[in-house]
């Protein structure tokens, strides 16, 4: 087990243009699932590569276990990394596919059977052990994928978007699958991801990145309730977080707590007047999508998300009375998009 | 379903006449082999062995076909050697500018034998290799090489990258992987360019004729028709089997792999 620490990290692939990875400081703690979360392009996949030893960072350095390690093979930082298209090896069995990283390391042959079954029972392929990879379904190649990266008990798991090719169903069992497996064994996972969902429900804590600039890190919680720049907050939730621009601030509320007026305590409600243009019904949930009336931010859009509690029926094109708290607005600067102590607006 | 039946049977027919004729002609008598009255397609006398005795007791055919075996197991050892690194480095390691040196690689084997037996064959007689064998095992890479490198560079595109990362970080270095797991997918590659360059070295004629002159050292593709037409006289029973006898190896394993094969050219060529 093992803390991995990234400073001034960076990654420039080409002279003279933006770096993939800009300066990312960041440190893990001991026995953490950290996510690292963004849209495609956001250099979280080229990060996670760069503290497996599979790129070279342009500056900067990265330590495991307090050891700087820049100068160190992939083989040699005692790391395990589930990849993408989970790259088995498609000539070998399960079995040797498993076996793979006892044999590279040259770890005792009497071993590797008992070190195979024990990761492989972990996992519940033992079954599958004399099969091809071409011979498994996508949920079975991930777990033969986890099982090859747990058997020589690394300090360090590195995950790679191993969700992201099983369909819907499947990926929410393998999440929970994952969570598990993660709190059995105990060990620093990094685990990138471009979906908000996944990142929400496995992270300990979240690193939001864009354009290889970490924006923010924080339990999901913080995350979501207080981003930490207008990026996160809509790149977080879904839909986005309502932003409205008034002179030098950005002031945000998320649809959720955008209500019917009536909805609202009295004292610290901010009343607005929203004019509804289309209507989502999502079962659990309602989507209204409209814009303010009658007051300076007339015309902005906005979005509406009511829980299936309330009942009240809306009607396209009408305009009703809805509201916000005033501690649920968030403040932002105009300039630097980052987030400011609250400040007082006129609304009407 | 008949018309899927008469083409298999059509090219079954087409294919396998080369070989029936070499095999009848092989035992053929000379006088029912020169008699136009008699129906070619039968034995119209009694079989012979005269034909074999000429060809294994009076040419030295065995020899010729143990030098070419040996040349030709060299040749495919050399070109292993040196086509599999250069096209995984090329294929991998070099960037932008991998593809475009491959496929000038690639052009070099299109410069025909005929332009260029003059210059080396002044290379073979500096290095003192004239009369040899050697001189076509330093000879035929030049041209196998540039092909297979070619061949295999498309081979290891195929491979996804993640592969070779995923080896990297399970404990092997980039040789590491290249030996144990870059080659043993690139199974079909590799048979596919054992293969070619085996039979480029058993039909070869130019090189193997100028560089080589004394009878025990000749490959088979020169030694053959060499001594077995006398003048104007064409010794047909013995050319047809010594003909026999080295195609039906070759025509044996490229049957056993002709699957490997095909996957071999067609990623070869899509990529």
């Amino acid at each position: 087990m093992a803390v991995v620490e990234t400073r001034g990290l960076t990654k420039v692939f080409k002279e003279g243009q933006l770096g993939a990875v800009n300066n990312v400081d960041l440190v893990t703690r001991e026995g953490e699932f950290l996510v690292f979360l963004g849209p495609s392009g956001s250099g979280k996949t080229t990060l996670l590569r760069m503290i497996a030893g599979l790129e070279q960072p342009t500056a900067g350095e990265i330590l495991i276990g307090g050891n700087v390690v820049n100068h160190l093979s992939p083989r040699e930082r005692r790391i395990a990394m589930v990849f993408q298209s989970y790259a088995l090896y498609p000539h070998l069995s399960v079995y040797n596919n498993i076996a793979f990283p006892l044999k590279a390391q040259k770890i005792k042959k009497e071993l590797h059977r008992e070190k195979v079954e024990w990761a492989s029972s972990l996992l519940g392929i033992g079954g599958l052990l004399d099969r091809k990879p071409r011979e498994l379904s996508g949920g079975e190649r991930q777990r033969v994928a986890l099982a090859r990266a747990i058997v020589r008990e690394p300090t360090v798991f590195l995950l790679d978007e191993p969700l992201s090719n099983l369909d819907a169903k499947l990926r929410a069992s393998a999440r929970e699958d994952l969570e598990q497996f993660h709190k059995r064994i105990g060990t620093t996972t990094i685990y990138v991801t471009h979906d908000q969902v996944e990142a929400m429900a496995m992270g300990d804590r979240i690193v939001v990145l864009h354009q290889g600039f970490v924006r923010q890190i924080g339990t999901p919680k913080e995350v979501y309730d207080d981003p930490a720049d207008t990026f996160v907050a809509t790149f977080l939730g879904s839909p986005p977080m309502n932003l409205l621009e008034s002179d030098d601030v950005v002031v945000g509320f998320r649809p959720e707590h955008f209500l019917p007026a009536d909805r609202l305590r009295e004292g610290s409600r901010i009343p607005l007047r929203f004019r509804v243009t289309y209507l989502e019904f999502l079962g659990a949930e309602r989507i209204l999508y409209g814009s303010l009336a009658g007051s300076r931010f007339e015309e902005k859009e906005v979005l509406s998300r009511l829980p299936a509690a309330v009942s009240e029926a809306f009607q396209v094109a009408s305009v009703y009375d809805f509201g916000v708290a005033s501690e649920s607005l968030r403040f932002f600067d105009r300039q630097s998009e980052k987030r400011t102590q609250p400040k007082a607006i006129a609304w009407q | 379903m008949l018309g899927h039946w008469s083409v298999i049977v059509a090219f079954s027919v087409v294919l396998a006449f080369p070989f029936y004729w070499m095999l009848i002609t092989t035992f053929k008598q000379t006088s029912d082999l020169y008699d136009i009255t008699n129906n070619p397609f039968i034995f119209n006398a009694r079989p012979t062995l005269e034909h074999l005795r000429l060809l294994f007791g009076e040419t030295l055919y065995l020899r010729w076909v143990g030098n070419t075996a040996l040349a030709g197991a060299l040749v495919v050892f050399i070109t292993l050697l040196l086509a599999l690194p250069a096209a995984y480095a090329l294929a991998r390691l070099t960037g932008n500018w991998g593809q475009r040196l491959g496929i000038a690689i690639f052009l070099t084997y299109l410069v025909p034998p005929t332009l260029l037996f003059i210059p080396l064959s002044r290379v073979i007689s500096l290095l003192g290799l004239q009369d040899t064998i050697w001189s076509v095992v330093v000879v035929y890479p030049s041209f196998t090489i540039p092909f297979s490198t070619w061949l295999l560079m498309g081979f290891f595109k195929s491979i996804p990258k993640e592969l070779e990362d995923a080896a990297m970080v399970d404990g092997l270095t980039r040789f590491g992987a290249f030996v144990k797991l870059v080659i043993p997918i690139s199974v079909s590659g590799i048979l596919t360019v054992v293969i070619f360059a085996f039979t480029l070295v058993t039909q070869e004629f130019v090189y193997a004729l100028t560089f080589i002159a004394p009878e025990a050292h000749q490959m088979v593709g020169v030694g053959v028709p060499t001594f077995l037409v006398r003048g104007d006289v064409y010794y047909w029973g013995s050319l047809m089997a010594a003909c026999l006898i080295t195609s039906l190896p070759i025509a044996l394993v490229y049957n056993l792999f002709l699957d490997r094969f095909i996957a071999g050219f067609t990623v070869g060529a899509v990529k």
